[in-house]
């Protein structure tokens, strides 16, 4: 289970956007009619896309209407999983994995990074660069460790150099490609691969 | 080792796009329908005869397991089907590869899948963080439906086929089927209580069957090129061929598809470039992700990857994560790690996970520190003890095996980091 932090200036009012309200209509027709309640979890996302990455607690009320259920089940759903923020994050918002698998190819050289170069401590909003950083537990990308996870993206295969020069281009909004920054494509050996030939 | 020519996912590496076009190419929705045609009992038959096991970490014998969908239809609960994408285990990234550069193999398996076990919609169940596969997936699903290979009609075997994907919000205990089924109604993912099985009672309470997208993905090649083929390769109930995703401190790690029950040696070796610094270096090997307990290098040098071959090691093959660790690293803060992950993913239902997870993660972490004594040790395994078996789920298990799978091969480090304690209060 996860601490969540909430914020404590809160926008006294919610609502969604035109172009979001036609998307929950495609959402709910996705369900049986009565189990609009299967609905929460894309409408805590579209909130949360919405409002700059985080989820206001108005916006929660919100959805509880919308999807006829209280309050406290809504509530409940965005503070039970990891991925919904009820508090700014930064427009660069850095998850480093740090589970085992990423931790013996490096990843604490990469939180060395995060800590020197966003905030001393993990949650922290960094206004110089807008970004800010946690540490999270596996992001499923194990054979391309250390890797972080910036907004929806994966950066794959970094050093600590790599790692240094990418947060220090969320200054000028620069970010390079995403995927494998050692060149590779996905999940293939770098070097003397073994199988699938005829399409290497 | 296994031949390109029997490579399931002739596009693991993203060589060629995902799109439609080139899917076609590599033989993906061919004789679908003719497949369909041949009917439930042949298609529950083929996959029984395959052998095939659940690909998502527990080894149920997937053809069993549709078999178990109720056989006459009732119009008041309908079934469902749901692919188990919330691929979430340490050590453990294939299903990535699958969304992402076989998209269509995991939509055509799921069409013919959900005929067999009689569902008419299908949910996939995505982990959050996989935003872009999502979008992949999302788009060969938009391909499928324009093509009419899926919705009414699907693909002109008379079957319609709806298939929808439900993002998952960063909860690891989502991956357990009846968690999963929690999220996907709007609740806080905690497993439900067995029996029911999600098979008589899953999604709204109607039957559902639950596959891990790998299993779902093989389906259409086995039945392409028949049950016997598959069962070609591995030992006896130990079939087929499996995605290996080789992790850690290896030359070059990488996912590969190999043939079930090749050694773990000749698997990191011929695969991933072997042990940095050479096999000798190598200290453990998890070999099915995380829960698994680790396995030092006197069981790695001969033990072959299946499952029965690695429950008698008291070990798993799981996911098939391999997580391969050299003698450069610290055993004990490896397997604190573990510790720590599943301290944050209990998901608080059952008091014995919720507090002892936490209890062990602390305790290891202690004796990493060098802070405690040594009958502390035999603590730590009894707190492993009041865990396993004493939770809904099996995420009590996962917890305290590997644990306990330190204190089986490693335990003279641990004693070792007590014993500095008892030193430092001598001095």
């Amino acid at each position: 289970m996860s601490n969540k932090h909430i914020a404590k200036n809160q926008p006294s009012t919610f609502i969604f956007s035109q172009e979001n309200i036609e998307k929950i209509n495609d959402i709910l027709k996705k369900h049986p009619e009565e189990k609009k309640k299967s609905a929460v979890m894309p409408l805590l996302y579209l909130a949360q896309k919405q409002n700059n990455n985080w989820i206001p607690l108005a916006a929660i009320r919100l959805i509880a209407e919308m999807i006829d259920t209280t309050y406290i089940k809504v509530y409940e759903v965005a503070t039970f999983y990891t991925m919904y923020n009820l508090a700014p994050v930064g427009k660069y918002f850095v998850q480093v994995c740090t589970t085992t698998p990423c931790m013996i190819r490096g990843s604490g050289k990469i939180v060395e990074k995060c800590e020197k170069l966003i905030s001393k401590k993990p949650g922290h909003l960094n206004h110089e660069l807008d970004s800010s950083w946690i540490e999270v537990e596996c992001l499923g990308a194990c054979v391309n460790a250390p890797m972080v996870q910036i907004n929806n993206d994966y950066y794959e295969d970094l050093s600590a150099e790599k790692a240094e020069e990418i947060f220090k281009g969320f200054k000028e909004g620069r970010l390079p490609n995403i995927g494998s920054q050692s060149g590779r494509k996905g999940s293939e050996p770098t070097q003397n691969r073994t199988t699938l030939l005829k399409n290497a | 080792m296994l031949k390109d020519k029997d490579r399931i996912f002739k596009n693991l590496y993203g060589d060629e796009p995902f799109n439609l076009s080139n899917a076609l190419n590599r033989g993906d929705w061919k004789d679908t329908k003719e497949i369909i045609s041949k009917g439930k009992d042949w298609i529950i038959d083929e996959i029984k005869n395959s052998e095939l096991r659940g690909r998502g970490g527990a080894g149920f014998p997937t053809g069993m397991k549709w078999s178990f969908a109720p056989k006459k239809p009732n119009p008041n609960r309908p079934h469902y089907l749901i692919i188990n994408a919330d691929e979430s285990e340490p050590g453990t990234c294939k299903d990535r590869d699958i969304l992402r550069y076989e998209p269509q193999k995991l939509i055509e398996g799921s069409l013919i899948s959900a005929y067999a076990v009689g569902a008419n919609t299908c949910y996939v169940y995505i982990r959050g963080e996989y935003v872009n596969e999502g979008k992949i997936l999302q788009e060969a699903i938009n391909e499928a439906y324009k093509q009419k290979l899926i919705g009414k009609n699907a693909s002109g075997s008379g079957w319609d086929f709806d298939m929808h994907i439900h993002y998952g919000a960063g909860a690891y205990i989502c991956g357990e089927e009846t968690a999963l089924l929690e999220s996907l109604e709007g609740n806080k993912g905690q497993p439900r209580l067995k029996p029911p099985f999600p098979a008589l009672v899953g999604l709204y309470g109607c039957p559902t069957i639950v596959n891990n997208v790998e299993t779902i993905a093989v389906v259409p090649t086995i039945l392409k090129r028949g049950s016997a083929w598959f069962a070609s390769f591995g030992r006896p109930k130990n079939r087929g061929t499996k995605i290996f995703c080789i992790s850690g401190n290896v030359v070059n790690p990488c996912n590969v598809e190999e043939e079930m029950s090749v050694p773990l040696k000749e698997l990191i070796e011929t695969h991933a470039g072997g042990v940095l610094g050479g096999w000798d270096n190598l200290q453990a090997v998890i070999p099915g992700g995380s829960s698994m307990p680790l396995l030092p290098k006197k069981v790695c040098d001969n033990i072959l990857m299946d499952f029965d071959s690695l429950i008698e090691a008291k070990s798993g093959m799981g996911t098939a994560g391999v997580v391969v660790i050299d003698k450069s690293q610290d055993i004990v803060s490896c397997v604190s790690r573990i510790s720590r992950f599943y301290k944050h993913e209990s998901c608080g239902q059952c008091t014995p996970c919720r507090e002892g997870s936490g209890w062990l993660w602390r305790m290891m972490e202690r004796i990493n520190r060098g802070e405690s004594e040594i009958h502390e040790i035999d603590m730590l395994l009894d707190v492993t003890k009041q865990i396993e078996g004493h939770t809904i789920c099996a995420f009590g298990e996962a917890a305290a095996w590997p644990v306990q799978g330190l204190l089986r091969h490693f335990r003279e480090e641990m004693e070792e980091k007590c014993s500095n304690l008892a030193n430092r209060k001598i001095a």
